[in-house]
Parts: C-alpha cells; sequence; structure tokens
C-alpha cells in the first residue's frame, strides 16, 4: 500500500476536472480573444469557468481574475494593495511571521522599495488574533495581508474578525486562501475580505492556474504586462484547459463540502490520536481551529529527512519542515514562529490528508510512522543524551 | 534525477557499523542538534589499527550515509590512515552527494578525527596537535545558497 499524504503540497487532478479540459487541449483550441467560432467557443468556456469559480466563492464573475497559479495571484494582490496605499502617502503592510514566502518574498521586495512591513507573531497555537492587528493598524497602513490556513501547521485564522477590523479603520485586506477554498467554507462576502488567492492544484484541479478574488472598486497593477485579457489585468493568452479544470474541480470540491469536511476531520482526528501516543511527540498548531486534513507533528531526538525517506519506503508520502528539506541552515521559519526551538523544529512531519484518502491508509500510516521513529531514534546521538538524562526532554 | 545515488540511498536503509559501542577506546561527538546534524563515532584500536568502528547519527540521509560509508572506509585501518580520510574520499565513495549536502561529508570526516583526538586523549598518547588543524568542535560549513523549496 503506498498512501499519498501530501495533498496539501499538491493534490491529484480530479477525473471529473481532466475529462472537462480535454476538449480544450485538441478541440475547441481556439484563442478567446479571437473573433472566429473556435475562438468565440473559447471564450464562452472562460466565461462559463470565470462564472463557476465566483459562485463557489460568493463573488461577482467580474471579480475573478485568473492567473497562473496562488503565487501570483498573491504577488499582484500584495503590488495592488501597496499601489493602492502608496497613492495616499501610505506605505505600511501588516502581515505574519509564518506567511507562505510568495507573500513574505514579495513583502521583502517593497521594503526594499521604502515600504514598511509589521510581521504579527502567531503566538504558540499558530493563530493570530483580529486585536493583534487592530493594534499594529498604523494611520499610514494600507493594507493586511494574512494567509487563511497555513500551509504546514493547518491552522485557521480568524479572516472575518480581521476583516471586520481592517473595515473599520478603512484598510485593504488581503488574505491567501489557497490551503482553505476547496476545504472549508470560503464565502468573499461574509469575510469581508478585498482580496483572495486560490490555486487550482490545491483542491484537485490543474497545475499552473489559480485565481485572484478582487472586490470591485479594489483596482489591480499588473504583474504581467499585455494584451486585454483578464480585463486588462493579466496579459497572456488564457490558459482555457486549465482554466476549465480549475472551474470543474471547485464546483466539484464545493459541492458537499460539509459532508466532506466532516469525513476529513475524522481521518484527521484519527491519525492526531494515534500519533499522540508517540512518547515525546507534539502537535504543532491549535487543536480545533484547524482546516480539515493537515496534521503537523514534531518528535524528539530526530530529523525530519531521514523520517520522510522511510515513510517513502514504508508507503507513506509526507513532507517535513526540516532544514535538510528546505536545503537551507534554519528548519521551517513556520514552526520557528511558533517559538519551537531549532532542534525540535527539525524533526517535524506533516501529514495532509483529503476527501480520497480511506480509513485503511490512515491504519497504514498509524503503522509506518511508529516503527520510523523508532529505528530513527535508535540510531540518534541526540535521543542518547536525551533518554540518558544529558539533556532534558522539550517536549 | 534522484536526490540521492543509489549508493547513499543503500547506506541510507541499510547503514553499516551502526550503533553504540560499550567499551570505545575513543568516541568522537560533531555537530550540533540546532543546525540538525550530529555524528557521535567510536572506535576501538589496537596496536593502532582500528579494529572496530560504530556510529550513531541525527540527521538527514546523507548524514547517516555519510557515517556509514566513513565507518566501512576506516574499518581495519591504521589510525595514520583513518586520519587522512577526506570528505572528498567520502563524497566521492557516496557516488557523490547534492552540493547543499556536502557539508555531512565534512562531517564525518571531522567525526573520525574527533574519535582519534578522544583515543589519543584518553589513553595519554603524545601527538603533534596540528595534525588536527582546525579545532574539531568548530562549526562545521553549511551551505547557505540553496533557497528553500516551497509548494
Amino acid at each position: 500500500m503506498y498512501v499519498y499524504a501530501d495533498n496539501a503540497a499538491t493534490t491529484a487532478l480530479s477525473p471529473r476536472a481532466l475529462e472537462a479540459m480535454m476538449p480544450y487541449f485538441t478541440e475547441t483550441y481556439g484563442n478567446a480573444s479571437s473573433l472566429h467560432s473556435p475562438g468565440q467557443r473559447a471564450a464562452e468556456a472562460l466565461q462559463t469557468a470565470r462564472e463557476a469559480v465566483a459562485k463557489a466563492i460568493h463573488a461577482d464573475f467580474k471579480e475573478i481574475y485568473f492567473t497562473g497559479g496562488g503565487s501570483e495571484a498573491d504577488n499582484q494582490a500584495i503590488l495592488s494593495g501597496a499601489a493602492i496605499g502608496a497613492r495616499k502617502g501610505k506605505k505600511h503592510i501588516i502581515s505574519t511571521a509564518f506567511e507562505h514566502h510568495a507573500v513574505l518574498h514579495t513583502l521583502q521586495k517593497l521594503e526594499k522599495e521604502g515600504y514598511e512591513v509589521t510581521l504579527l507573531p502567531v503566538h504558540e497555537n499558530g493563530v493570530v488574533t483580529a486585536e493583534d492587528v487592530a493594534a499594529a493598524i498604523r494611520p499610514d497602513t494600507a493594507l493586511v495581508t494574512i494567509m487563511f490556513v497555513n500551509n504546514e501547521i493547518g491552522t485557521v485564522q480568524p479572516i472575518a474578525e480581521i476583516a471586520a477590523v481592517c473595515r473599520e479603520k478603512g484598510v485593504l485586506i488581503h488574505t491567501d486562501a489557497v490551503q482553505a477554498v476547496g476545504h472549508i467554507p470560503v464565502d468573499v462576502k461574509a469575510l469581508g475580505v478585498d482580496m483572495l488567492s486560490m490555486a487550482a492544484h490545491k483542491f484537485h484541479g490543474p497545475k499552473g492556474v489559480g485565481a485572484l478574488y478582487a472586490r470591485r472598486g479594489v483596482p489591480l497593477v499588473n504583474v504581467i504586462e499585455g494584451g486585454q485579457q483578464e480585463r486588462g489585468k493579466r496579459g497572456g493568452t488564457e490558459n482555457i484547459p486549465g482554466i476549465v479544470g480549475m472551474a470543474a474541480a471547485i464546483t466539484e470540491a464545493t459541492e458537499h463540502l460539509e459532508k466532506d469536511m466532516a469525513y476529513v476531520t475524522g481521518l484527521r482526528e484519527k491519525l492526531i490520536t494515534g500519533l499522540e501516543k508517540i512518547p515525546h511527540s507534539r502537535l504543532n498548531g491549535d487543536r480545533e481551529k484547524r482546516n480539515p486534513g493537515t496534521v503537523n507533528f514534531c518528535f524528539e531526538g530526530i530529523e525530519g529527512e531521514g523520517l520522510l525517506l522511510w515513510l517513502d519506503q514504508k508507503g507513506v508520502a509526507a513532507s517535513s519542515g526540516s532544514a535538510c528539506t528546505s536545503g537551507s541552515l534554519d528548519p521551517s521559519h513556520v514552526l520557528l514562529a511558533l517559538g519551537l526551538p531549532h532542534e525540535v523544529a527539525h524533526g517535524s512531519l506533516r501529514l495532509s490528508v483529503d476527501v480520497w484518502n480511506t480509513e485503511e491508509e490512515i491504519d497504514h500510516i498509524l503503522r509506518a510512522v511508529p516503527e520510523v521513529v523508532d529505528y530513527l531514534r535508535d540510531m540518534s546521538p541526540v535521543w542518547d543524551e536525551l533518554e540518558r538524562g544529558e539533556m532534558p526532554h522539550l517536549i | 534525477m534522484a536526490l540521492y545515488s543509489e549508493t547513499v540511498m543503500d547506506h541510507f536503509q541499510h547503514p553499516r557499523n551502526v550503533g553504540k559501542m560499550e567499551d570505545a577506546d575513543g568516541i568522537g561527538e560533531v555537530g550540533n542538534a540546532v543546525c540538525g546534524d550530529i555524528m557521535r563515532m567510536y572506535i576501538k584500536v589496537k596496536d593502532d589499527i582500528i579494529t572496530d568502528v560504530k556510529f550513531i547519527t541525527f540527521g538527514c540521509g546523507s548524514a547517516i550515509a555519510s557515517s556509514s560509508m566513513a565507518t566501512e572506509m576506516i574499518k581495519g585501518k591504521p589510525i595514520a590512515e583513518a586520519l587522512e580520510l577526506s570528505n572528498k574520499a567520502v563524497a566521492q565513495a557516496l557516488d557523490g552527494l547534492p552540493a547543499h549536502k556536502l557539508h555531512c561529508s565534512v562531517l564525518a570526516e571531522e567525526a573520525v578525527r574527533a574519535a582519534v583526538k578522544d583515543y589519543y586523549d584518553k589513553h595519554n598518547i603524545a601527538y603533534d596537535p596540528a595534525i588536527f588543524g582546525c579545532d574539531v568542535a568548530c562549526a562545521h560549513e553549511h551551505d547557505h545558497d540553496q533557497a528553500p523549496a516551497e509548494e
């Protein structure tokens, strides 16, 4: 048995999305900007897809801008918020320490251009509060950008409350909802956000396509200059098969959302309960305020990459925030933002399951993980020192 | 292409000489948990020959494979030869390591030297401190150039 438990990294394309996409590669391949009938059929498919995506998040179709993925949507949202603020002399942006790098690196770029960025702490439970945001807002704050669901630990941020604070203070609010859309209810009107990013491949759509929701009246700046596609806000011939696939996937994912959430939450709870039995382990992030499928654990005395390689051998695809898997000296910035010491953060494991996973697969994971943790601890000098009491256990 | 060579994966999955040694003549430990890898190497010495060697390692796949390979390369060898083991030789024997993992082979070389130094110190064997060059306790170099992978 091989279990794919890395759905927060990417998901398999759903057969329904694949089927919807196929004709747009080989039959209806026209350019949506062309006046001939193949082109016009592509334009119709684009419009239908735009309406489907809008409907799934309770937006108007004119508020949906298709992009080349979640990172591009994040870039465009933040650069737009910054530009809008600058016109009014506002050059302060608020975000959090555990955003995706698509957000953090865009903010770093803006800092070099003279913007000031405040990164809010995320507390030990990985949740930022509306009070933190309210306290950080200044008269020159242009934008607040806070992720809806954290990609590594799965904690859900109180975006509706944060957006209410922002509205009250007249500050634009963007949320990176890449890990939320298709997994928990996302209603842009109820949330009250100005901009929201999403990526199709996180909910069984194709890779390389995403969308930015921008509330009517929020003027976007271009990341890609070009023709008049996407109301002039994103140049380049539209990726019709990808966009059609995204629309099919989001429709499918939101059809039985409540039922799916209950099922996936059950799998997640089974995973957490099983993994908690491993001594000196720790669930990262708030136990309750988390999205249905994401589980992140630290196991003391071992290093994450070895864990992943062994799990792969044992038939489990997972991910880790260890330095070795990130290719840098430091372990995951997300785990460090929670206040975890480096040596503990190195031993992290993220399992992300979804509606495609089964109970049997969870059982398989729960057999494999303790086995591998035991094996690696047996050959770990850190574990040896912990067990002999030469070093205190941290978790 | 896979991240690791077949040899690295073989040594990772079937580490040679893994485990602790109760009656070691010398023990060397290098690295630190904050950086994410620690190697501890145990040696047994008779007539200047390393008759047995064991290791335990906290670290990634290449750290485990590098330790394993280094133990194979010094087992049964005279101490003088073990001290000549270079990180490059370890990496080559593993059929190469990814650039950002080369420090793992450096750590293996340092672990061997640390174990020998401990053996000398414990047995009051005089040596020229210069043969250990830089202090084995010094922090090994990590590669900072690699950008983190993202999804």
